[in-house]
């Protein structure tokens, strides 16, 4: 049975590290919903998290050949245990009284607000869960004009965590 | 510390690593390393006549040798026309460090005159590769390329070196490290002993056992290891493509090669096996057949120093991650300390099917037949160079004879390539293998379709008069596509056939070797007595054999292993009739 898996990965902070494990996701035919990547507070280091999809021996085998990329130094399946996951995204929509009632209706534990206002037009800052997110996008989506999206990151929760 | 230039540096770097041949191709961006190479003795250039023929070389002298095999070519071209044998390489895990020159770092990324993006194009057939920035990381660059070619599986490493970083006017200060260390690279030795004891308890149980070993036991010089064990437990051994010679082929207790031209016991027995113990060996499609059906009542035990070789596509029951020799001396302790007995009687009823099987004669082919067989070359081949030869091939019907009819007895002796299969390999290789083994009979066995894939290199061979034998099976088919063509598309033939080849006795003597044509049956031995007897001389053998043999037993894409197609008049078509 195909799932998804968040995979954060420890990575060599060098030209052509990224390309490798893009690389690698399309010469194997694995799936990859998406990618996200910045260098840690170790400058020598990346930290990138990909989400995927796939079937368990599938999922195993990305894990193995990730690992087999020499610039990949270390990696965590976070859907293997309890992690939090986020996902921000920026939405352009035209003001309107309704469309501001709905952001500031909008439940504090994910966090949604208004992070511009140019000329009428709003930019709605958004983080949460990606599934939370997709759902509220397609809620508004007749009222979206663009939408950018950074792709999920996670961290284990606990004492658990992808270090060195 | 001295002081050296970065094309100083690239060679002095060989030097400190103990490289007797690079095998290159000069060009613009490499022209500062070449004057770097011509102020010294101690590393040798081989000046091959196309890039392709510099990476099959490099790869034959480290297939027969054990050491990596290294190259050197220049950038845009030079580094398109290695990438074949790259691949190659990596298919089949093979040890190489090919340099390659890149334009200078002020135009890289300008489309500048013969610039490609070098890592970029090989990055899906190396182990690893590196772009060189700066000239101080050279060396460094340089020991992390060897250590990683060689180092747990191996395989390709290409280090791309821009030509403004080997400028001979800018030195600086050289130190070859003597050993490097990366955080994101540490390979796996020995493997997890718990699994081992899990592995010998199947081995306990095990009635229908067979050992399945490959090119990673040949890889790990875990060939003593593999025999030790073979003779402990007395179980049938069975061998791929990649393994073959790592347990002696002309041994009773082995069973041939399996896969799709593999033997009828082997396959027959993979099937019917209730333990496969597989050993350096990535269950490849030619070997597995249908995945579905593969050993359906077997347990796996799994030893391999990739841990994503494993159930990748097989899932295994006893994986054992680690190098195959570590690994093997465990299990041959644990063996020893159970003091039990496996001598062939333990398992009588399997040794009896096997031999049942082994009695059908899968590989028998018509010898009254009045024109000459391909399978009868070989077998002369045998013959007259006592076994002992190294043998290259190309892809094709005439690897497949090589491997059924010169069975190996010893590890590095049979060199072809089996994951990428590239036509094109054998010659090159062979040129290379001599330069391993000087002294050694060299034969590349090949045919009209492969031999024009890197036939220039006949050219470097004279210049450094590396003599080898070149069998050339010449039936006027592309092989292999014809048999298809024959089975599978009702012998449409589709462009299986060249109207126009050589007259290839005369394109050996222009070349400045020995041509030989033979065209009757009772003329084989001789003329192969004449060429292994020419010592100094390349000698090109052009057999024209017979048009339509095809090669058997086969088991045809998707099919299982019990599903094979036997010769037309096998003893196997006869008990079936």
């Amino acid at each position: 049975m195909s799932r998804q898996h968040i995979i954060s990965v420890l990575l060599e902070n060098e030209s052509g590290a990224l390309s490798r494990v893009a690389g690698l996701f399309s010469a194997r035919a694995y799936n990859i919903e998406s990618l996200t990547v910045a260098p840690t507070l170790d400058e020598s280091l990346s930290r990138l998290t990909l989400v995927t999809i796939g079937s368990e021996e599938t999922i195993e085998q990305i894990k193995k050949q990730l690992n087999k990329l020499v610039d990949v130094v270390k990696l965590i399946d976070l859907s293997e245990s309890f992690s939090l996951e986020r996902e921000l995204a920026l939405v352009k929509v035209k003001k309107s009284a309704a469309m501001v009632q709905r952001i500031e209706a909008l439940d504090s534990d994910t966090l949604a607000r208004i992070a511009d206002e140019t000329d009428g037009y709003l930019i709605v800052e958004l983080s949460g869960e990606n599934a939370w997110l997709d759902d509220f996008l397609q809620d508004m989506q007749d009222d979206v004009i663009e939408v950018v999206r950074t792709g999920v990151i996670g961290l284990s929760r606990g004492e658990r965590a992808l270090t060195l | 510390m001295v002081e050296l230039s970065g094309g100083e540096i690239v060679i002095q770097s060989l030097k400190d690593e103990g490289v007797e041949y690079v095998f290159g191709y000069p060009g613009g961006c490499v022209l500062h390393i070449y004057d770097a190479i011509f102020k010294q003795e101690d590393v040798k250039h081989v000046l091959v006549r196309h890039e392709q023929g510099a990476t099959h070389a490099a790869d034959g002298y480290a297939r027969s040798s054990g050491k990596p095999g290294v190259v050197l070519v220049t950038s845009g071209p030079g580094a398109t026309n290695a990438v074949t044998g790259i691949a190659t390489a990596y298919m089949d895990s093979i040890p190489l460090v090919v340099i390659t020159g890149q334009v200078p770092r002020p135009v890289i990324g300008t489309d500048a005159f013969q610039e490609v993006d070098t890592v970029g194009i090989t990055r899906p057939c190396v182990k690893h590769n590196f772009l060189v920035k700066d000239v101080a990381d050279i060396a460094e660059t340089m020991k992390k390329a060897f250590y990683l070619a060689t180092s747990g599986r191996p395989g390709p490493v290409v280090v791309d070196i821009p030509k403004d970083i080997t400028d001979p006017s800018i030195k600086v200060p050289y130190h070859y490290p003597s050993k490097v260390t990366m955080r994101s690279y540490t390979p796996v030795v020995s493997g997890d002993i718990g699994q081992t004891i899990k592995a010998i308890k199947l081995i306990k149980e095990a009635k229908r056992p067979v050992i399945y070993s490959g090119g990673g036991v040949i890889l790990g010089e875990a060939s003593n290891e593999l025999r030790e064990l073979c003779r402990t437990l007395n179980f049938p051994v069975t061998q791929t493509l990649m393994g073959l010679g790592a347990f002696p082929g002309t041994d009773p207790q082995s069973i041939g090669m399996l896969g799709m031209h593999g033997t009828y016991e082997a396959n027959m027995a993979m099937h019917d096996s209730d333990l496969i113990i597989a050993i350096g060996a990535r269950f490849d499609d030619r070997v597995t057949g249908k995945i579905a059906e593969f050993c359906p009542h077997a347990k796996i035990i799994h030893i391999d120093v990739d841990p994503a070789s494993i159930s990748k596509t097989i899932t295994v029951d006893v994986p054992i991650v680690g190098q195959v020799k570590p690994i093997l001396l465990d299990m041959l302790a644990q063996l020893k300390s159970l003091g039990e007995t496996f001598d062939r009687a333990r398992i009588a009823d399997w040794w009896k099917q096997i031999e049942d099987w082994r009695a059908v004669d899968c590989m028998a082919y018509d010898k009254n037949s009045g024109t000459i067989k391909p399978q009868y070359v070989i077998e002369q081949l045998y013959q007259v160079t006592k076994g002992e030869a190294f043998v290259t091939s190309d892809v094709g019907q005439h690897q497949m004879f090589a491997a059924q009819f010169y069975p190996f007895d010893k590890p590095r002796r049979w060199i072809n390539s089996g994951g990428l299969g590239t036509m094109g390999f054998g010659l090159p290789a062979a040129m290379g293998v001599k330069f391993a083994h000087p002294e050694a009979d060299v034969a590349c066995v090949t045919g009209e379709g492969s031999i024009q894939m890197c036939l220039q290199e006949l050219s470097t061979m004279l210049q450094y008069d590396t003599p080898v034998k070149i069998i050339n099976l010449n039936n006027g088919y592309l092989g292999m596509v014809r048999q298809w063509q024959e089975f599978t598309y009702k012998s449409r033939y589709s462009h299986s056939y060249m109207e126009a080849l050589p007259d290839f006795k005369k394109l050996a003597e222009a070349y400045g070797h020995v041509g030989m044509q033979i065209t009757k049956k009772e003329d084989v031995e001789p003329a192969l007595r004449e060429a292994f007897a020419m010592k100094d001389r390349t000698v090109f053998l052009d057999f024209l054999t017979d048009r339509e043999e095809n090669v058997y037993p086969m088991i045809e894409a998707g099919k299982a292993h019990n599903d094979m197609v036997m010769a037309p008049n096998s003893i196997y078509k006869r008990i079936l009739a």
